[in-house]
């Protein structure tokens, strides 16, 4: 079980982590017809919307209140109230979604007591269109937490006690699954007669699907009605340690009962959630996955030659960390380096000595100082894996330097299988060849059969004068 | 907001060789450059993201980021601009800054951050950016580089540019002055000719620099500095005994420029690298000017001949591509004197730019787009993405060239596209760039993906 320190470095090199408010504004991409928007200066938005656009190779909604030092110092209500209004007349969109940033956290503006005074000024012209906000300072946290509280905030908005429909499953997805790894997870549900209630759902926005028409907010995901009958799920899933709250937010409010799912990547991790499932449903494992089980085992046996006592370093959020972290070791690989970039309590149970909450200098000089064979991080790492003259396999987000984003697979036995391949693939295509000159004898051993002393002389190393048996025993013991 | 960088706004909004300037009253001149930002429906960076535009391509600094991680960890390492040496510029560095700071202050943690950096990657100067927190809660950048500065004996330059002090435009300029103020004229070259010349505002992006570079080799010109791309520390230092300077066409360092010829006799000009006719009037500014400081007469005959072979070698094979380009509609949408410089290389592929942007364009960019294509000519103010959209998917246009924002605007109304802003991956600049972009919009027009995305699936086609 790893011991978890944080860095002690004053200055950060090559950072590893993202901030708070691009989380949050992230997660509220995955609802239909929102616009995101981060409460600070224009800087804040663009450099947030330039990463994902660079991610997912989509145009992505997001707006700034474009605070400059006067309004900072004033207050940001009336940047907010004109955003709004401006944000409904141009795209009207259903839900405009507010995150805060350093800038404001700073100044400290009541951005709640700001939206009561301009609901109750517009509330006319602002009808249809719902507000929600997210306290996220920059120096606080990381991506990974902003996307929970985001999540957290809209449960706290619109989840509401509705009558039961036995059929339906609220699913809270970690902040690093894909639109595919969403997809699996509801057509698994739906392989068991559940319908999935996913918040958020980037698969319906983020995907890259083409619109019959151009939309300026975001182009599908969870519905605001998915929002308000959070409450009518038979339970809840949580698909990564930060849902925590949210899933339990959600039963608390009403009364839904939820169960948390700190990985779906992995054999076991997989088995546990068809096994809830089918308990959930009533239903049998349907042959479909017990099909792609046997897949999954075929592939472990075929890849452990591979990918056993291959030594990995590893760079991401607690959540991703994770779940490749425990693959890796179910593999018996081993996790040489894991850095990460904020609390969680995930990373207690890592199979590792250690996990550094730390930037991706960290990662590197680890990843050299214990020899490993494969830098995991995302695409920030290709400069370090270049260095250390090892392949870099992109993991999380941004993945900027590939294309397909939002088409890898790393849940299920079908990302698990993937992901394993994906590893076995890589060493072999770095396989040693070996040389007449990779088993040389140690110099004891080619003087003892030279016939002559020992290399040291004098005998003082206690080696026989010239037995060679003795010498290679020494050896041996040494 | 700290006196200092406010005083330097002023200074900056009152560039008298900006033409944007000239044509305001002094009013206008007073509330400067910076466009009130319309909250939500805002675009584009803050001063700091200009700031670090516009000093983050001199390769071998240490660019160090004074603020919570949003500034450094959401941006790093995302520009094209390349280096031919040190790749120290790429390596992000950050304080990142956390809520005790915010508290107590960062200057301890920058001082600490400013000596790790130099005792582990040892840089010839390490540059601090300053954001908005971290000039909210009155962290004095200038006094902690000083001191840095002292103790380590090496230049620790503050460039005092939060992003809430305006667009990205007036952070290339705040940049620019803290080369100015701490830089320019502080170290000096080995050597100087008379063939010594600067190019200022060239960020070297996916290496146009080198498309640009063996003309001026070839004529035995010599770039003493370029600022910033692809540039050294020392470079930048001792750009002060350059002959003459270059301002290339975006005037985001016209302040660089102005003052260097107050300063030190500098003279320059504006030019483009982009299109085949700029490039040599270009060539042409550089001799003048290099011939008016005592430079050899005979360099404008030399200039003139190289001119006219590449020219010539430019023309001929852009020729090759008329008859497959000839008619074909290109809306540009990209900011300033890029339009009208990549006008006549367009049209002389036979390409019809049915609507150019001119949103950062000056009253005489305007005049010289007229020129080119007409009295009629189609000059967008601000297009909104919906505009766009319906523009190409009316087919009103074969192609738009723009920056990556706009990209998939054309790409989901299933249109060609091509990125002419600084993500691009591919380098324009020079007669050899302009070849290149001909050839990327023929690739771009003619490949037969278009054909099939916009067919129909046989299911939704109703039988007649």
């Amino acid at each position: 079980m790893a011991k978890v320190v944080e860095s002690k470095k004053a200055c950060t090199v090559n950072p590893l982590k993202m901030s708070q408010p691009l989380g949050a504004c992230y997660a509220f991409m995955g609802l239909d017809n929102c616009m995101p928007m981060m409460h600070g200066s224009q800087g804040c938005t663009s450099f947030g919307l330039v990463l994902l656009v660079r991610h997912f190779k989509e145009a992505i909604p997001l707006q700034t209140t474009a605070m400059n030092e006067v309004s900072t110092i004033l207050g940001g209500l009336e940047n907010i109230e004109q955003a709004v209004l401006n944000i409904k007349k141009r795209a009207s969109p259903s839900l405009i979604a507010i995150a805060s940033t350093g800038l404001t956290e700073t100044k400290g503006d009541d951005v709640d007591g700001y939206l009561n005074l301009i609901r109750r000024k517009h509330g006319e012209a602002l009808e249809g269109t719902e507000i929600v906000y997210v306290s996220t300072p920059d120096y606080v946290g990381a991506f990974e937490d902003g996307w929970g509280k985001a999540v957290l905030a809209l449960i706290d908005a619109f989840a509401q006690p509705c009558a039961r429909e036995d059929d339906r499953v609220n699913v809270l997805p970690a902040a690093w699954m894909t639109p595919a790894d969403i997809d699996e997870v509801r057509e698994t549900l739906e392989a068991f007669g559940l319908r999935a209630n996913v918040l958020p759902d980037i698969s319906g926005s983020l995907d890259g699907h083409i619109p019959d028409n151009f939309t300026p907010t975001t182009l599908g995901g969870m519905k605001m009605d998915g929002l308000r009958t959070l409450g009518a799920a038979r339970a809840t899933l949580a698909l990564g340690a930060r849902m925590d709250a949210a899933a339990a937010a959600i039963e608390e409010r009403c009364g839904v009962p939820y169960k948390v799912f700190d990985r779906l990547t992995g054999l076991a991790a997989f088995d546990d959630f068809l096994a809830h499932l089918s308990q959930l449903s009533g239903r049998p494992v349907p042959a479909k996955y017990r099909r792609a089980r046997t897949q999954l085992l075929d592939v472990m046996l075929d890849a452990h030659f591979w990918v056993g006592g291959k030594k990995m370093a590893i760079g991401a959020e607690p959540d991703l960390l994770y779940g490749l972290a425990m693959t890796a070791a179910e593999m018996g690989a081993e996790v040489v380096a894991a850095v990460t970039t904020t609390p969680s309590r995930v990373l207690e149970g890592m199979p590792c000595d250690e996990v550094l909450i730390g930037d991706l200098e960290d990662l590197e000089l680890r990843a050299k100082a214990a020899g490993a064979q494969v830098l995991i991080t995302h695409a920030h790492g290709r400069q370090a894996a270049q260095r250390l003259g090892i392949p870099l396999l992109r993991e999380g987000l941004p993945m900027f330097d590939r294309l397909g984003a939002a088409h890898v697979l790393r849940v299920g036995y079908r990302g698990t299988r993937e992901l394993i391949l994906l590893w076995a693939n890589t060493f072999l295509a770095d396989e040693h060849v070996n040389t007449p000159n990779d088993w040389p004898l140690p110099e004891a051993s080619v003087q003892a059969a030279a016939g002559g002393g020992c290399a040291s002389g004098g005998g003082s190393c206690g080696c026989g004068s010239s037995a060679p048996a003795s010498g290679t025993e020494s050896e041996m013991a040494g | 907001m700290d006196a200092r960088v406010s005083a330097k706004i002023q200074d900056v909004f009152e560039e008298p060789a900006c033409e944007h300037n000239q044509n305001k009253s002094a009013k206008e001149k007073k509330k400067g450059c910076t466009k009130q930002l319309s909250p939500g429906a805002a675009a584009g960076g803050c001063a700091f993201d200009g700031a670090k535009i516009a000093l983050q391509p001199i390769v071998d600094v240490a660019h160090l980021v004074h603020g919570p991680i949003a500034c450094e960890g959401n941006s790093w390492d995302n520009r094209n601009s390349s280096s031919s040496s040190s790749s120290l510029y790429r390596t992000g560095f950050t304080t990142d800054i956390n809520e005790l700071d915010v508290v107590y202050g960062g200057e301890k943690r920058l001082f600490k951050s400013v000596r790790e950096i130099i005792e582990k990657y040892d840089p010839p100067a390490v540059f601090v950016y300053q954001t908005c927190v971290t000039a909210l809660i009155g962290d004095d950048i200038e006094a902690v580089c000083k001191k840095a500065s002292e103790k380590f004996g090496k230049p620790v330059i503050p460039v005092n540019s939060p992003g809430f002090v305006g667009p990205k435009n007036l952070g290339n300029k705040l940049g620019a002055e803290a080369l100015l103020d701490y830089v320019i004229g502080t170290e000096e070259p080995e050597f100087v000719t008379p063939y010594d010349i600067n190019i200022i505002g060239e960020y070297n992006l996916s290496g146009e620099l080198w498309q640009v570079k063996p003309l001026l080799d070839a004529l035995g010109v010599r770039i003493l500095s370029c600022i910033s791309g692809d540039g050294r520390y020392k470079e930048v230092a001792y750009s002060h005994r350059a002959k003459a300077a270059m301002m290339v066409c975006s005037k985001s360092m016209i302040n660089i420029a102005r003052k260097m010829e107050e300063r030190y006799d500098i003279p320059f000009f504006e030019g483009s690298f982009y299109g085949i006719g700029d490039m040599s009037e270009t060539l042409r500014e550089i001799a003048r000017l290099l011939v008016e400081k005592g430079a050899p007469e005979e360099l404008k005959a030399r200039t003139e001949a190289l001119i006219a072979v590449e020219e010539k070698r430019a023309f001929d094979r852009i020729a090759a591509y008329r008859p497959r380009l000839e008619g074909k509609k290109v809306l540009l949408i990209t900011g300033g004197v890029k339009s009208w410089s990549v006008v006549a290389a367009l049209q002389e592929a036979g390409l019809e730019i049915v609507g150019t942007s001119v949103k950062k364009s000056t009253k005489e960019d305007k005049e010289k787009i007229k020129e080119l294509m007409g009295q009629d000519a189609h000059m967008i103010d601000d297009m909104t993405p919906r505009e766009m959209y319906a523009m190409l998917k009316d087919a009103k246009a074969d192609i738009m060239l723009s920056g990556g924002r706009s990209q998939f605007i054309a790409l989901k109304a299933k249109m060609p596209w091509l990125d002419i802003n600084q993500e691009r991956h591919h380098a324009y600049a020079g007669y050899e760039g302009m070849v290149d972009l001909v050839r990327e919009i023929d690739k771009a027009l003619y490949n037969p993906i278009w054909e099939q995305v916009r067919r129909p699936a046989p299911w939704d086609v109703v039988a007649a």
